[in-house]
């Protein structure tokens, strides 16, 4: 089977992005003295990335499982469900 | 601003929230159900099948009419390690016949057909609405807050889900903890269906579902899944949360290579990702499960409540979530006879899940989650077994050694002790 990069994974759901309107905010002055950062890997969209020291996360692609929430030490991540009719829409399942 | 009022208003459109709004609906009770996705399912992801008994006791024969793909008549647990594996494999023939025990699913179909059925039954169903949160009058909740309009009920049903935002912010539950929790990470490939009853020797609509262990999640404490579908095989890594963590490890990562071992790779050969998902899954069991699952008004069901057991070898929470929201339609209904939607009122939802299969599976797994924090199940046994066998069917003109000796070796090459696999057997039997 051919092996498809995250990027490749992502476009094949659909999603109705909500532009402008992240569902998803970090903290970053709460990141400073996390040692883990453990949102750079957890994710399963591999969302989260880390530039100029700031962590930065492209909220578009979210499956919006939570991991990243649940795990964070610092609660630097305020994570919610996009609204109503947006975010990532499943036909399968 | 004048609200609306409702009877039950039901937060989420998944197999719990969905069954309690088809019982409630049937008994004549005027019931809103508010979903956020575009459809019922929309937002939905299963890791596990559908064991059906529960569904037949709501909507008898439901299979007939639903969009199920495969009834599973076969189970493979999987010990595997880098590029061997061990397989314990069942095949039952009294799963073929109705009423099935057991269905692979896709949610997306599945959660919208069974919408269907409850707004036949007369359930008024909103999609595309988030609630934001429960209305309170002192510890009683009222009614739910949704973008800028507020819907008053007696009673609200939390069906929101593992994230239970809704429960928490009713203060009900706190913040669930990485160990009780496991990120799924899934992929769904398509497949000719010719293709799949061949490669897993499968008649007619029988089909398979594999749990692996071991190397399937790179050590990680969990698994993974794989199952058939009509057309297409849903493949995915189940990783804790905790263990991840610790790991370093990338669950998109973890999943790849698992397409790519040796026994993965030929039964999805030539097949083509369609779609790719995560979910949250419970992994606390009992322990998980909040004390109190009423408030004043209130009543929690499905994964918002925990209800999810992991056996090792069989992964379930659709039918405890079904379970669930009958049982608190049934609390529903009889709080109405009373006119009484007090916490005391609806706590007969309580003792009727204790009365169901629903608690009593819980209590009977109660020592699962704590059997399976052992490391060892994750990071040694697979590769052992694969030691083993590996020993016993290699014939490589050294001497032969008998069975004992060979595993006693093993054991020993593992880092592991008889006592290690005596004492985690012994447990196994009394946890799972």
């Amino acid at each position: 089977m051919i092996k498809l990069s995250i990027p490749e994974k992502l476009a094949l759901n659909k999603f109705e992005v909500n532009e402008g309107n992240p569902h998803i905010i970090i903290d970053n002055t709460k990141c400073q003295s996390c040692q883990p950062k453990s949102c750079l890997t957890v994710c399963p969209a591999e969302l989260y990335s880390e530039q100029n020291g700031e962590i930065i996360v492209e909220w578009a692609g979210c499956l919006e499982c939570g991991t990243c929430r649940a795990v964070c030490p610092q609660g630097a991540i305020s994570w919610e469900y996009p609204i109503g009719g947006f975010g990532i829409i499943y036909r399968q399942g | 601003m004048s609200a609306d009022k409702y009877e039950v208003i039901i937060i989420g459109g998944g197999p719990s929230g969905l069954a309690a709004a088809y019982k409630l609906a049937q008994a004549g009770v005027e019931v809103v159900l508010v979903e956020r996705g575009d459809y019922c399912g929309s937002k939905n992801l299963s890791g596990g099948v559908f064991y059906t008994r529960v569904l037949d006791q709501l909507i008898p024969g439901f299979w007939e009419e639903a969009p199920v793909e495969r009834y599973i008549t076969n189970y493979v647990t999987t010990l595997m390690d880098k590029e061997d594996y061990f397989n314990l494999d069942y095949k039952g023939q009294a799963l073929s016949k109705p009423p099935y025990n057991a269905f692979s699913v896709l949610r997306a179909k599945f959660d919208r057909w069974l919408a269907e059925k409850a707004e036949d039954a007369g359930v008024m169903l909103v999609n595309e609405i988030k609630v934001e949160k429960v209305l309170k009058e002192g510890n009683k909740v009222t009614g739910i807050v949704a973008g800028d309009e507020e819907m008053l009920a007696d009673v609200v049903i939390a069906a929101d889900g593992i994230n239970s935002f809704i429960a928490q912010e009713a203060g009900l539950r706190g913040p669930i903890k990485p160990e009780h929790l496991a990120v799924g990470a899934k992929a769904l490939i398509e497949l000719p269906r010719e293709k799949i009853e061949d490669r897993f020797r499968l008649t007619g609509n029988e089909g398979t579902a594999y749990a692996m262990l071991g190397e399937a999640s790179h050590g990680v404490a969990g698994g993974a899944f794989l199952y058939t579908n009509i057309d297409s095989l849903s493949i995915g890594v189940v990783l804790r949360l905790d263990d991840l963590v610790k790991s370093g490890a990338k669950p998109a990562e973890v999943l790849d290579d698992l397409l790519e071992h040796p026994m993965v790779a030929p039964l999805v050969k030539d097949g083509k990702m369609v779609e790719y998902g995560a979910h949250l899954t419970a992994e606390g069991g009992l322990h998980m499960v909040p004390q109190q699952l009423v408030a004043d008004g209130f009543i929690m069901v499905g994964d918002a409540a925990g209800f999810t057991i992991n056996s090792g070898l069989v992964i379930r929470g659709m039918d405890l979530a079904v379970g669930s929201g009958i049982a608190a339609a049934e609390a529903i209904i009889e709080a109405k006879e009373k006119n009484d939607f007090s916490a005391a009122s609806l706590n007969s939802y309580k003792r009727r899940l204790d009365e169901s299969f629903v608690m009593k599976d819980l209590k009977t797994y109660a020592k699962a989650p704590i059997f399976m924090e052992n490391d060892r199940l994750y990071k040694s046994y697979s590769k052992l077994a694969n030691d083993i066998f590996g020993k016993v069917y290699n014939h490589d003109l050294t001497p032969k050694e008998l069975l004992l000796k060979t595993a006693l070796k093993a054991l020993k090459e593992n880092n592991l002790s008889i006592f290690d696999l005596a004492r985690d057997g012994f447990k196994g039997v009394r946890a799972l």
